[in-house]
């Protein structure tokens, strides 16, 4: 096991929160003294420097990002945690603010301090609830300490946070979808541009992020970006969470080298397979990704390396199948997920995430013609013809469902019957 | 009809923020606690009052997300996470099992208004699928042997509440 960062006061298996005395024991809020030090400037830089990428799925370079920011902007600037953790398959965001309340608000601080954003929000899923309790209590901890609030630790910096708790929508994590929620609104996306670093939250410069970046800038700041970079393999910066579930002996959510190959994920740490099936394929990003097959399991679990073998890191949380699996009833399963958290603005999305559900549920069923594959082509083409990332999610895990499963689907049609699923 | 305290609470939280409708997502969740569940038409009008944006803009919203019901639902809604990892595990045998148990399909209530049986996007509980929700507690490694078990607890807990 390599050297714990995130996870340092956290057991994924029962995450309790940490209390402020015990995180500031354990080396906490240094890393937000040593931010207040220096200029906003210089901590962009550092962030720039330690090579940071976005956790929530994209990738982008964190330190970049928030270089978009205007500096000399002199309304109000908002930062914004994304805790909207709903893409199927993931559950790395839970452990860090049900475990460790306070990793969180002291990114969050040393984030705003950087951009001199002097207001935030947490915004997180309904069914977190008792997360946005432990988070409320984490913050007036904080505001207790002079961590977070007017003239923090003496230097002149405000920084006011509280937690918004959503209603419940998939499409709430898309960030334009989710400063519409937040401003009390339908979830709908926006165009870009303006991006929201310049016009966001009630048309001011905004920063989402997401809950696993916030949580290792502290880290970046105490121990340094050149620490940081040494963190991954093969050159990549950090830390990752990753986390396995389906068809494994041991589920679980592990911090590892980012690169870590998804061999070493799956048997190592995942301990193989659950079943006496060997594994037969893996949605490596959690579900919005396309599928990787035995041949690509040796892929480092890292930005580029994912990207090159033909999919996305996404969320590095895997979802594994087995040769017991049938992959007609999986994709019927994964298209009714889409069907129903369409946020029904675009066409394309609305009226053909369902249109594929229900051609699949036909094929599974033993219902399907041979002239379905044919719609299921032409489908997978246009859905993601769409104003944002949500059909294209879709389209990936389908489209590779339909080319490498292929035979199957086509089996399905011909036999009218299933002879795989176990 | 809300009582004073509460309209003038919700009225307050909205102008905390720059613009009233930041509040309403807020408004919505406290609106529906009061009425017992759900969001009656009655509630629409207030929270349109209160918040300062038409009664349309905020139908608009109650119908948009999953938490807000514009119908009686039961004491105690029980979601089931249906996503993939859940599926794998098993997620289509305990809403099968929960079926059987409370007489009702996936989406309806029981009779005697005691549970509404929806599905959810998953949990974010994948290591430790399948999963539940019953009000606001998470059950994890759900089998359906667990399941009379949970229904019982359920029932006493929404009884403690009353």
């Amino acid at each position: 096991m390599s050297e714990k960062v995130l996870l340092k006061n956290i057991d994924p298996k029962n995450p309790q929160p940490v209390t402020f005395e015990q995180y500031v024991k354990n080396g906490g809020y240094e890393g937000a003294r040593i931010a207040l030090s220096k200029t906003p400037l210089e901590v962009q830089q550092i962030v720039k420097d330690s090579g940071l990428r976005g956790r929530g799925g994209a990738g982008f370079p964190t330190g970049l990002k928030w270089s978009f920011v205007p500096m000399d902007y002199q309304g109000q600037k908002y930062l914004i945690c994304n805790c909207d953790e709903m893409e199927p398959g993931t559950f790395k965001d839970r452990a860090l603010v049900y475990g460790d309340p306070h990793q969180l608000i002291e990114g969050m601080l040393i984030a705003a301090y950087a951009m001199q954003m002097t207001k935030g929000f947490i915004f997180i899923r309904y069914e977190y609830k008792k997360g946005a309790e432990i988070l409320d209590r984490a913050i007036a901890e904080a505001e207790q300490h002079g961590w977070l609030g007017k003239n923090i630790q003496g230097s002149g910096f405000d920084f006011h946070l509280e937690t918004h708790l959503s209603a419940g929508r998939y499409i709430c994590g898309e960030e334009t979808a989710l400063l519409n929620s937040l401003e009390g609104k339908r979830a709908n996306p926006r165009s870009k541009p303006p991006f929201p670093q310049i016009r966001g939250f009630l048309g001011q410069p905004t920063i989402v992020n997401n809950v696993e970046t916030l949580c290792n800038i502290p880290h970046i700041l105490a121990k340094g970006p050149e620490w940081y970079k040494k963190l991954g393999l093969n050159g990549n910066a950090g830390t990752k969470l990753m986390g396995a579930s389906g068809r494994v002996k041991t589920p679980g959510l592990w911090e590892l080298p980012m690169g870590t190959p998804l061999s070493v994920l799956l048997n190592e740490y995942a301990g193989g397979p659950s079943r006496e099936f060997p594994f037969k394929a893996v949605i490596p990003g959690a579900l919005s990704t396309p599928i990787f097959t035995p041949e690509q399991f040796d892929t480092p679990m890292d930005f580029d390396s994912v990207a090159k073998a033909g999919s996305r890191l996404g969320t590095a949380c895997v979802i594994v199948f087995d040769e017991g699996d049938c992959m007609v009833a999986a994709t019927a399963n994964i298209m009714k997920f889409y069907a129903r958290e369409s946020c029904g603005f675009c066409t394309p999305c609305r009226e053909g995430m369902q249109w594929i559900y229900d051609t699949v549920c036909a094929i599974r069923d033993g219902q399907g013609q041979p002239s379905d594959m044919q719609v299921l082509d032409d489908l997978s083409r246009h859905i993601a013809h769409t104003f944002c990332a949500f059909a294209p999610g879709a389209q990936d895990p389908f489209l590779s469902a339909i080319t490498k499963f292929r035979h199957e689907f086509e089996e399905h049609i011909a036999k009218r019957t299933c002879s795989i699923a176990k | 009809m809300i009582p004073e305290t509460l309209r003038k609470e919700l009225s307050d939280h909205c102008a905390h923020y720059p613009s009233r409708q930041v509040g309403l997502i807020y408004v919505l969740q406290k609106l529906q606690e009061h009425y017992g569940g759900w969001l009656p038409d009655e509630a629409i009008s207030q929270a349109a009052e209160i918040v300062g944006v038409p009664e349309v803009e905020v139908e608009g919203v109650a119908t948009f997300y999953n938490w807000f019901f514009r119908e009686p639902v039961g004491k105690t809604v029980i979601v089931c996470c249906d996503s993939v990892s859940c599926y794998l595990c098993g997620s289509e045998k305990i809403v099968e099992h929960l079926e059987n148990r409370l007489g009702i399909r996936i989406g309806e209530t029981t009779p005697d208004g005691r549970f509404t049986l929806l599905p959810v996007v998953c949990l974010g509980n994948c290591d430790r699928a399948p999963s539940i929700m019953v009000g606001d507690r998470l059950y994890e490694r759900v089998t359906p042997a667990m399941i009379d078990e949970i229904l019982a607890n359920a029932e006493m807990l929404a009884e403690g509440k009353e």
